[in-house]
């Protein structure tokens, strides 16, 4: 459960962050440096929950 | 004057890791508790239970370095243990009649054995008494960070003395090495702590990143290291970041965890949403180092767990077919864990940057941030 959730968290990041750089490709570097933050975000509370139910 | 500071952090680095490293009793119960959860998944088959456990002792630290455990081939490292005087011996005096490292160590007068990846103190028969004697010795962890630090050293010193030789150009393996140390100073320091005070921080954040990922590079040889995919490293360098942060945090760090609203609300409204805010952000000074300790703990350690059962997967099967998919799999995999060992470090050093920026911010930065 908590690896699905997460999953789609990111994955929604990560398209989120496509479409932002198909519109403006000239921010790619910003763009990219707060979908990996995020994305790490995420995948921290992922492995917390994961060492909480295990 | 940069690579001296460099040199420090790196010193510092060193010196804190290995003491953390050598008493890791969470990442103990960590790892048992695996143990037993998987231990009721797996039937009678019995390179499925030889499968695990060989994974299970790959992903812990052990007293000597084994490079190829099965055939004996491995190389002793100094015990050093502190139980009423000092005790330093080889991890040789382990080793049983069959050849692991399963027997009793005498030392003047005191008895040791290795119990799950521990040294206990025992009896001379053997018996365990769970009393356990402070333990700094060099394991194959504390080796890792050892060899590390010194490559890191020798590395880096060359390449600063290639600049003075050459005029301000690298050479040799410093032309690899400068553009992802200026990608750390240009996009990692300077967007998040800011213009005026990146420079103190440079020098630990270029340390934590190549540190991390060096480390992480070592995890995916076959020396079968597993450094930081251990909690008790990882929780050493949070802790660094920890201090650092709240040692450098500026008055308005401060201001901004205690009293976050300043003066736009009257005394008795602040009182009532402060109940809440005060605990809040308290408990986030500890959160934030604490998510950095487990992501990159988790990461590796899952990444090491993949990749060995896609491994192991190959002698489960045992035929062609089956083989080579997950020959194949484990290959794609660890083209990934190669992403991820670069990925992990650029994130930790990423989010211990940003954590800088709220320590080093001040008002003035603020405001300037408002107005855009």
């Amino acid at each position: 459960m908590v690896v699905i959730g997460v999953g789609i968290g990111i994955g929604r990041i990560g398209g989120s962050a496509m479409d932002a750089i198909a519109r403006q490709p000239e921010a790619t570097n910003k763009i990219q440096t707060a979908m990996l933050i995020a994305a790490a975000l995420i995948e921290g509370i992922g492995f917390a929950a994961l060492f909480a139910v295990s | 004057m940069r690579l001296k500071n460099f040199a420090k952090a790196l010193i510092l680095t060193a010196l804190t890791t290995p003491v953390f490293a050598s008493s890791q009793d969470s990442d103990h119960s960590d790892s048992d508790h695996n143990e037993h959860t998987t231990s009721h998944q797996n039937d009678a088959v019995d390179t499925k239970e030889e499968i695990k456990s060989y994974i299970m002792h790959h992903l812990e630290d052990t007293y000597h370095f084994g490079i190829w455990d099965k055939a004996g081939i491995s190389f002793p490292l100094p015990v050093i243990l502190f139980d009423e005087g000092l005790h330093v011996f080889s991890s040789n005096k382990f080793a049983d009649d069959h050849g692991h490292h399963e027997g009793i160590a005498e030392s003047s007068g005191k008895y040791y054995k290795i119990d799950h990846a521990k040294i206990y103190r025992t009896d001379a028969e053997g018996t365990i008494t769970y009393a356990k004697p402070f333990d700094f010795s060099i394991t194959k962890n504390v080796m890792m960070i050892i060899i590390t630090g010194l490559l890191m050293f020798l590395l880096f010193r060359s390449l600063g003395k290639s600049y003075a030789a050459n005029g301000g150009i690298s050479k040799g393996v410093g032309r690899f090495m400068e553009p992802i140390v200026l990608y750390v100073r240009d996009d990692i320091a300077r967007p998040n702590i800011g213009e005026k005070k990146y420079k103190k921080y440079l020098p630990f954040l270029l340390t934590i990143f190549f540190f991390v990922w060096f480390l992480n590079i070592f995890g995916l040889t076959p020396l079968g290291v597993n450094v930081t995919g251990n909690i008790a490293v990882t929780f050493a360098l949070a802790l660094l970041v920890f201090l650092f942060t709240n040692f450098t945090g500026t008055k308005d760090y401060w201001m901004h965890l205690f009293n976050p609203l300043g003066n736009a609300m009257p005394w008795y409204g602040k009182a009532v949403l402060y109940i809440i805010l005060i605990p809040i952000e308290i408990l986030g000074i500890f959160i934030k180092p604490f998510s950095l300790m487990i992501r990159l703990y988790a990461n590796m350690q899952a990444g090491h767990i993949v990749l060995m059962s896609l491994v192991g997967l190959i002698y489960i099967f045992g035929n062609m077919m089956g083989g080579s998919l997950s020959f194949l799999l484990a290959f794609a995999i660890s083209l990934i864990e190669v992403l991820v060992a670069l990925l992990q470090a650029y994130i930790f050093t990423m989010l211990a940057a940003l954590y800088f920026g709220f320590a080093a911010e001040e008002h003035e930065h603020q405001e300037e941030a408002h107005a855009h």
